[in-house]
């Protein structure tokens, strides 16, 4: 039943209990994203030292497709290279249908191996939840950008 | 009940089906399905009468400009306009209350003036007034609602005071299903002198609207949610108001003469209706509004009534579903919004949509609202003439499918 491959535990669980929800004081890259169709909305703040994300701290409203995404992604790229991180963000877009390409693991960057986030799988199967994944990506997306403008 | 159900066969698109399972379409507040005399009627006017109107050079142009005209007087009909001449035909519900704005607000209003509105307007009814304030510097200030989702008239007098130019309000709001107090407001408004705009988007293809009797000056409403196409709607004005109504838009079809720096308008409603109108639309509306007509707005209400009546008793039953808006049908319309549990509203229309079952989720347009009802978002399930009450059932059983889905005791 594609309904339950889409709302799977450990989404309903990022769901219901967000890690890293938290507020980084001083934070080193932020950004805020919405959704205005729907009023979905994620604010995503890093810490980064040295060339990694150091931590991540990732608050928003919605539904537990973008919700859960934001958790796990902020589960995941704490201790993550910046480049780590850039390939798992294509990974997840290419996951999520949003660019072409297979999303398996490059040997070359095991840091960047999904893990929980295959269970993001299950929104291929409902293109107007697609958005509501990506919503989290998008906007860490954009905090890096802005941080590699400012330096 | 009144059963309305013979007229589903009216509409092609209630046969399709959505992920294998028969289409459940309870998402016609924002907006409706079109029976097959609505199609035909603007099929006829494309291969039978296509011309552009009010050009008078050959005969097929008098044919096209008969139908537009006439689909005027059938609106005019429909709602006891006192003259065809009083129906002007704009894109949508927020053309009209933006030619409002622009064509009256914009020279009527100075700082410290008010506009007053309610809590539960669409941002149709909301946003055009920002722009008015800044343009004029008056301000906006708001009806508050009651606990029980009505719109609190306990001290409109305060609200509408001796500054108020302007009391635009929702006479059915598409969240709460809330019927306005349009009386009230129309009342508050002619004491102290102020224009009266009723935003009737959901109120017309829901009720027997009389603009005489109602009183308001203006009346905008959308063809698309009383079974017409989109690319039309309506703003009916009082003559009086429609005369001392500037353009809020200049171009063919509205004038009287053009000189190098200067023109003259063209008589109402023609002034406001610059460029080609939404001619094959506007046509389509008249065949709408017959169909309506045939039905009879009553028996329209009516039904909307107890299927209204039944869907609120079973969304009841459910643990964990709250509805937001008044429990009595008499007092409300047939959007019915609800949150199930922490469900998100959106997943909920998701787990809906495999059943088959469309219905909206999100903000509908009402930000100012969400705000007070500390919400972000609602589910919302809204009914027509061609629902029925096994529907209302189909989506019950999609929200205990979604319990179970996210553990929602
Ligand atoms: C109460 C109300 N007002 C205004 C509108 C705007 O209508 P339209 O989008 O057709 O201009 C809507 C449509 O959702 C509505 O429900």
């Amino acid at each position: 039943m594609s309904l339950d491959e889409l709302y799977r535990q450990v989404i309903l669980d990022h769901y219901r209990s967000p890690r890293h929800s938290g507020h980084i004081e001083g934070a080193d890259a932020t950004a805020e994203g919405q959704n205005p169709l729907c009023g979905d909305e994620v604010t995503v703040e890093l810490r980064i030292k040295d060339g990694a994300v150091t931590d991540a701290a990732v608050r928003g409203r919605g539904c537990s497709i973008s919700q859960a995404s934001g958790s796990m992604m902020a589960d995941k790229i704490v201790g993550l290279s910046l480049e780590d991180v850039d390939e798992l963000v294509h990974r997840v877009k290419r996951l999520l249908n949003i660019e072409p390409g297979d999303p398996g693991v490059d040997p070359e960057r095991p840091g960047a191996a999904l893990g929980d986030l295959e269970a993001l799988a299950g929104v291929r199967r409902f293109p107007v939840r697609i958005k509501c994944a990506d919503l989290p990506w998008a906007t860490l997306q954009e905090a890096l950008a802005g941080n590699r403008t400012h330096r | 009940m009144t059963d309305l159900s013979h007229l589903r066969k009216d509409f092609p698109i209630l046969e399709r089906e959505m992920n294998g399972k028969p289409l459940v379409y309870l998402d016609s507040a924002a907006t409706s399905q079109k029976p097959v005399q609505v199609l035909d009627a603007v099929d006829d006017y494309y291969r039978r009468l296509n011309a552009n109107v009010h050009r008078g050079a050959y005969q097929l142009g008098e044919e096209a400009t008969d139908a537009y005209e006439g689909a005027r007087a059938k609106v005019a009909g429909f709602i006891n306009a006192a003259s065809d001449r009083e129906v002007v035909f704009t894109r949508s519900t927020t053309a009209a209350i933006n030619h409002i704005g622009y064509g009256w607000g914009l020279y009527h209003l100075k700082p410290g003036d008010r506009i007053v509105i309610s809590h539960m307007e669409h941002h149709a009814n909301v946003v055009p007034w920002q722009l008015i304030t800044r343009h004029t510097g008056a301000e906006l200030a708001y009806l508050p609602l009651t606990e029980d989702y009505l719109v609190d008239t306990s001290r409109i007098d305060e609200v509408v005071d001796g500054r108020t130019k302007i009391v635009s309000i929702s006479g059915m709001s598409n969240v709460l299903g809330t019927i306005g107090p349009v009386a009230e407001a129309v009342a508050a408004a002619r004491a102290v002198g102020a224009l009266a705009i009723v935003d009737g988007a959901q109120l017309v293809p829901h009720c027997a609207v009389d603009v005489q009797s109602m009183g308001a000056d203006f009346v905008a409403f959308s063809a698309h949610k009383m079974l017409g196409p989109t690319g039309v709607g309506v703003l009916w004005g009082r003559m009086d108001r429609l005369e001392e109504m500037e353009p809020a838009e200049g171009g063919g079809e509205m004038i009287r003469d053009v000189d190098f720096t200067e023109s003259t308008w063209a008589e109402v409603p023609h002034k406001f209706e610059a460029g080609t109108p939404p001619i094959a639309q506007a046509i389509g509306l008249g065949a709408a509004v017959d169909y309506l007509s045939a039905i009879g707005m009553d028996a329209v209400r009516q039904h909307e009534i107890e299927i209204t009546r039944y869907a609120l008793e079973k969304l009841s039953e459910i643990p964990q579903l709250t509805i937001y808006g008044p429990m009595d049908p008499a007092q409300r319309g047939a959007a019915v919004s609800f949150t199930l549990g922490d469900i998100h509203p959106h997943d909920l229309a998701t787990i809906l949509d495999q059943e088959g079952v469309a219905i909206r989720a999100g903000h509908h347009c009402a930000k100012p609202l969400m705000r007070v009802l500390g919400l972000a978002a609602t589910a919302r399930a809204s009914f027509y003439v061609y629902n029925v009450p096994e529907e209302v059932d189909t989506l019950v059983a999609g929200l205990h499918e979604a319990r179970r889905i996210f553990g929602v005791a």
